[in-house]
């Protein structure tokens, strides 16, 4: 071989910069160790427990200790007045004289993303050593866990849209592995393989998002000292270019890879899969379905988001972020509302995500990356708490699933109902305490202040409505009033262990305390993602409108639960007693509870779709060219009967039997065997023979 | 050239262990699993002694028959070695599967043994008179192979798949008369380059006419029927059904790929400017074959038909490539574009033969298992009883899919940047394709692999040890280029950029 091998795949080949921080070189071992000790998990026999958890567990515990060393190395930059932003690039093929790179970046937005995944991933997996602690295929389940970390944290570090979506594409292939863990349930088999091509009609647009985006700059680093895709220069390419429909390249590239985010991130109208992703165990919807994956839709728009606003004006907008904008909204207030009619304690959790989400996404279409990824930092911690305490529940209610069969769980179940709360206050934005009301009043300001439209607005503060009212819904019927399931008195559901609980309360605590990272007073959070310096002061609050806006997104908050808690609270209808909204208003319930029959319209249009071209293909295959072989095959054998029977024979007894084969024969393409390829061979030979002579005589003539 | 003449010594290498094999009775497997390691050993060598700059090397030229301008002509470049590498690779594979052969064994696998003669010679003959006998070899045993140890239908399959072959191959035929008759050389290497300068068209318009268009339409028959491409492609699932599995992989993994050599090798370097007139309608077939071709394997019901349509959808994406990179515009991006797709070609060629070849293998492990049962709705579970054939497998699958990481992507990647570039309406239509076969590969996996256990497979057994070492360096292999493709682009892309730079098409 003529290149050196090595020197591709080495870090040598890049020359990093001479004063490149150690962690900067050596970051790609971030998602190398959980990668590794997956592989090292899927060569072991499967009765290994031990070994394959503490592989798993030790190698994201080291993957969490480099993360928070990559963090401060970021932070201390920050601290002394610097945007840290080291990248390693590296080749990783040649083709024709241009080639492709890879490479990974160390910024402010992925040092904080890898320390939420790698952290909320780390007692996730903690959680899963109690929860599946008696499922047969344990070791396998950590392998995929494992695989999963590691592609989610491929995804964070990548430094080109390729390496990203390469890694995007393994996380979308543990998900299908990890929703379809319980394999034998053909629920479950189902449900996996709607996620995979859900995600895929996304991301087939992401990959021509992508090769556009190399054919227009020649790159798909993200930044490479100045000729990366997402720096001035060739951003300043993309804005020339024209893509039609009024759309420059930049903007067309946005909305392609947006379609990808949205597969991804579970946005309308690609949401479909996320709340069957629920047929997983219940730690992987925490960590994949609520905390992590989905928001790698957003945390892409946000990488992205450069191009996204490429020729923004201030105060302005781009066609992209609108979109972006408009689909988020949408999405927020949809999920909300399905999410009202939801009987399903984990789909009341994915429907919830959904809405989550859309808030993202609105807000990184009005706010920028900030209040977007603010969001989506405060949202792991509190959703990820909420699905691991619906597991508890779960798992203490031996398996129910249904909040009307359960109720009052709140005496048996007190470390899960006092954590569960805190997450529930969390979603809901209650005033002040809680994360989630600094992280949605972030995006609530933002759309306040969009002034391209005021719909967003106000499909968001209904959606805000809507959670409090969904969340006290869901928390009177689980913890409140008296037990409505199976079995009677005490003894029908148990706490979890502490390997279960402990994790909770470790969530419950961050989704209080990040709060106070990103309140006006202290924007923390802002400061550090957008590379200024943060300063302490309660003139942040003196914001024109701002006071106002609490004031009355409190009121709204409040105003749900208190509705919630009137209708709900401390009742105990039995488990088949119509729902108190759905006596009010059965129409508009049952258009909820079936989801707005997106399930249905798809069914009814894409599926049967392409059911329709599968046998539309195959009778074109079998008919229409089939048929044409045939013909010529029944011409030739035509000729072959001319030359070897005379013309009375031919015209007396050949078309007969010919007229009888026909009929007799079954299939058209049977016609053909006859099991005779010697005479035919032997014709074909003649007539070559013959041709190539008359050619060669006449050439020579 | 060093002496030892290498490309020869491939050739002949599978005919005498060919021969060993016919007089051997139950040790031919033996004989032919040797043959074919050794082969894959040379065709290795080969690989690593190409020339730097991509042009033919390991020349062996001796004169033939000097009055017909015929000549021994072998070499091979970044393009022809990556073939013989596969077809050794897939021929041993092919034998490993074919345990159960208990009829004529010694006549089956000195079958085997010739046709991968035939393969290695069609990847290295440069004269068009023993590329031909070449080409035609590796047809005649294929077709016994499908005729005598085919399954239920096998009679009519192998009379259609021969029958359709050959037509294409009287239209090359023909074609190339005319060539020989206007120029007097049949070699590929000075067709190209009278080709490169403008005066293979001269010539033959000057002794013929203005048939250069329709010869060119003639050696496209060949080809066309040969990868397949729409609506050439209807011998195709009969004979991939029918063949047993082992033959399949060759028939696949191998013979499809010299279709596409052959648009390469020939097509492209001699009929540029024609094959560019046509560029339009030939695009159109292209994408018919890769999303027809999709969603006619979503329609069946016969696992082996699943797996013969979605190699023609496969093959599709090098036709798209080929076709899209036949334009006649000149410039940096232009050229950018076309090597991107021409390496996304070539490597596409031999992630497709790897992959359908490891299929193929283990449909056969599956028929063995269950009686020769191979319907979709046949299976149900099998991931309880037998895990690691449903692990292994689903590596194979999902790099049929273009999973990141594996081998598939990396060529589909490189084909959709080039083909976006220089008929972006032709690659967005195709990415349906990608959709519709991930849904194909997905409802198999679901299909076969998940749901409760069918109480017929309760007993289902396992890959063993022996099986699984066959596989594992395949798999492995798999992972590797999907990593690492530069370890193939690294000789391919010389020769990409030397074609390129040969070839025109105005």
């Amino acid at each position: 071989m003529q290149g050196d091998l090595l020197a591709l795949t080495s870090l040598s080949a890049s020359a990093p910069a001479p004063h490149q921080a150690w962690i900067a070189g050596w970051l790609w071992l971030i998602p190398a160790l959980p990668i590794v000790a997956s592989g090292v998990i899927a060569l072991m026999k499967q009765p290994r427990r031990t070994a394959a958890k503490v592989l798993s567990i030790g190698s994201l515990g080291c993957s969490l200790l480099l993360a928070l060393v990559a963090f401060a190395h970021v932070l201390s930059g920050w601290a002394h007045g610097q945007a840290v932003r080291e990248t390693v690039n590296f080749t990783w093929l040649q083709v024709g004289s241009s080639h492709v790179d890879l490479g990974w970046v160390l910024d402010p937005l992925a040092a904080v993303m890898l320390v939420m995944v790698t952290f909320v991933g780390l007692l996730i997996f903690i959680y899963s050593t109690g929860y599946m602690e008696h499922d047969e295929n344990f070791t396998r389940f950590f392998c995929f866990l494992s695989l999963f970390a590691g592609a989610m944290l491929g995804v964070v570090i990548s430094n080109s849209l390729l390496l990203l979506f390469m890694c995007w594409e393994l996380v979308g292939l543990t998900s299908y592995l990890l929703i379809g863990f319980w394999y034998h349930k053909p629920s479950a088999a189902a449900a996996a393989k709607k996620a995979f091509l859900t995600t895929r009609v996304g991301d087939v647009f992401f990959l021509l998002g992508m090769v556009w985006l190399f054919a227009q700059t020649g790159t798909l680093l993200f930044y490479n000292g100045g000729v990366g895709s997402m720096e001035a220069l060739k951003l300043g390419e993309l804005l020339a270019a024209h893509a039609g429909l009024g759309l420059t390249a930049a903007g067309a590239i946005g909305l392609l890879i947006f379609a990808g985010a949205a597969g991804k991130s579970g946005q309308l109208p690609l949401h479909v899969w996320l709340p069957d992703a629920m047929e997983g165990p219940t730690p992987v919807s925490a960590l994949i379905h609520a905390a992590t994956m989905v928001a790698a839709g957003v945390y892409l728009i946000a990488r992205v988001y450069p191009l996204m606003s490429a020729g923004m004006l201030t105060g302005n907008t781009t066609v992209a972020l609108t979109v972006v904008t408009w689909v988020g909204a949408a999405t927020a207030l949809f999920g909300a509302l399905v999410a009202v009619a939801q009987n399903d304690i984990k789909r009341i959790l994915a429907y919830s995500t959904v809405s989550q989400l859309g808030y993202m996404m609105a807000g990184l279409g009005m706010g920028g990356v900030a209040v977007g990824m603010f969001h989506l930092i405060t949202h792991a911690f509190f959703k990820a708490l909420l699905f691991m305490g619906a597991g508890s529940v779960i798992h203490g209610c031996h398996e129910e699933q249904d909040i009307r069969k359960m109720g009052g769980l709140k005496a048996e179940m007190p470390w899960t109902f006092a954590t569960y709360s805190i997450g529930m206050l969390a979603l809901s934005g209650f005033p002040l305490l809680f994360s989630g009301f600094w992280s949605k009043d972030g995006i609530l300001e933002a759309a306040q202040h969009w002034d391209v439209a005021k719909g967003p607005f106000y499909m968001l503060v209904g959606g805000a409505l809507l959670t409090a009212f969904y969340m006290t819904r869901q928390v009177s019927y689980v913890f409140f009033g008296a037990w409505r399931g199976n079995g009677h008195g005490h003894g029908h559901a148990h706490e979890s262990p502490a390997v279960m609980t402990m994790p909770l309360a470790v969530l419950a605590f961050f989704a209080i305390a990040l709060g106070a990272l990103g309140t006006p007073a202290w924007p923390w959070f802002h400061a550090f993602l957008e590379g200024h310096a943060a300063e302490f002061s309660f003139a942040g609050f003196n914001e024109p409108g701002l006071l106002t806006l609490m004031a009355s997104s409190s009121a709204v908050v409040i105003l749900g639960l208190c509705l919630g808690w009137w209708i709900y609270g401390n009742k105990s209808p039995r488990a088949e007693e119509p729902d108190a909204l759905e006596r009010a208003a059965p129409p508009v319930w049952a258009v909820l509870r079936d989801k707005f029959y997106f399930d249905e319209l798809y069914g009814a249009t894409v599926i049967a779709f392409y059911h329709w071209w599968a046998r539309a293909a195959d009778w074109l295959d079998r008919r229409v060219w089939g048929g044409a072989v045939t013909l010529v095959t029944l011409m030739f054998r035509g000729v072959a009967h001319l030359s070897k029977f005379s013309d009375t024979y031919f015209v007396n007894g050949g078309f007969d039997k010919g007229c009888e084969e026909l009929a007799s024969g079954g299939g058209l393409l049977a016609q053909v065997q006859s099991g005779q390829v010697q005479r035919y061979l032997r014709l074909l030979a003649l007539a070559v023979v013959l041709l190539a002579a008359i050619l060669i005589w006449s050439s020579r003539g | 050239m060093n002496g030892i003449p290498l490309l020869t010594w491939l050739i002949v290498l599978p005919v005498i262990g060919a021969m060993i094999a016919l007089v051997s009775g139950r040790n031919a497997r033996v004989v032919a699993v040797m043959t074919t390691m050794a082969a894959l050993a040379v065709a290795l060598l080969v690989w690593t002694k190409l020339p730097a700059d991509g042009s033919i090397g390991l020349v062996e030229r001796w004169d033939w028959a000097p009055s017909l301008g015929i000549q021994y002509h072998l070499g091979a470049d970044g393009l022809g070695a990556l073939m013989l590498v596969l077809s050794a690779i897939v021929t041993l594979m092919s034998v490993d599967a074919a345990h159960r052969v208990h009829r004529q064994p010694g006549l089956y696998f000195a079958l085997v043994l010739l046709l991968e003669a035939g393969l290695f010679g069609t990847f290295t003959a440069l004269n068009f008179y023993h590329w031909f006998l070449f080409w035609e070899l590796s047809l005649i045993p294929a077709f016994f192979l499908i005729k005598l140890w085919g399954g239920a239908r096998r009679g009519p399959a192998a009379t259609q798949f021969f029958m359709y072959t050959m037509a294409g191959s009287v239209a090359l035929l023909l074609s190339f008369l005319a060539v020989y008759l206007s120029t007097g050389s049949m070699d590929f290497v000075d067709l190209a380059a009278m080709a490169s300068n403008g005066t293979l068209t001269q010539q033959v318009t000057a002794h013929l006419g203005p048939v250069m268009p329709w010869l060119a339409v003639g050696v496209l028959a060949g080809f066309a029927v040969k990868v397949p491409l729409a609506p050439f492609h209807t011998w195709l699932p009969a004979a991939y059904a029918e063949a047993p599995s082992p033959v399949t992989m060759l028939l696949t993994g191998t013979m499809s790929k010299m279709g596409v050599y052959g648009l390469l090798r020939i097509a492209l370097p001699l009929f540029g400017p024609q094959i560019a007139q046509l560029r339009t309608p030939l695009l159109v077939l292209a994408v018919v074959t890769v999303v027809m071709g999709a969603w006619a394997a979503a329609a069946q019901k016969d696992l082996k038909r699943v797996f013969a349509y979605s190699s023609v959808n496969h093959l599709g994406y090098c036709m798209l490539g080929i076709f899209a990179i036949a334009i006649p515009a000149a410039g940096a991006a232009v050229r950018a574009s076309q090597a991107a797709a021409l390496n996304g070609v070539i490597l596409q060629m031999f992630n497709h033969g790897l992959t359908a070849a490891a299929l193929f293998w283990f449909i056969a492990m599956l028929q063995e298992r269950s009686g020769g049962a191979r319907g979709i709705d046949d299976f149900g579970g099998l991931r309880k009883p037998a895990p690691v054939f449903a692990g292994l497998m689903g590596i194979a699958l999902f790099s049929s899919l273009g999973l990141p990481g594996l081998n598939g992507f990396v060529g589909e990647f490189l084909i959709f940047r080039g083909v976006f570039s220089l008929s972006w309406m032709s690659a967005s239509i195709s990415v349906l394709g990608l959709l519709v076969t991930a849904a194909v590969i997905l409802t198999v996996i679901q299909k076969v692999f998940s749901g409760p256990v069918d109480e017929r497979w309760i007993g289902f057994a396992d890959l063993h040890g022996g099986e699984r070492l066959a596989m594992a360096p395949v798999l492995g292999l798999m992972l590797l280029l999907g990593l690492l493709p530069q370890l193939v682009i690294e000789n391919v892309n010389p020769t990409v950029e030397y074609l390129l730079a040969h070839w025109r098409f105005q």
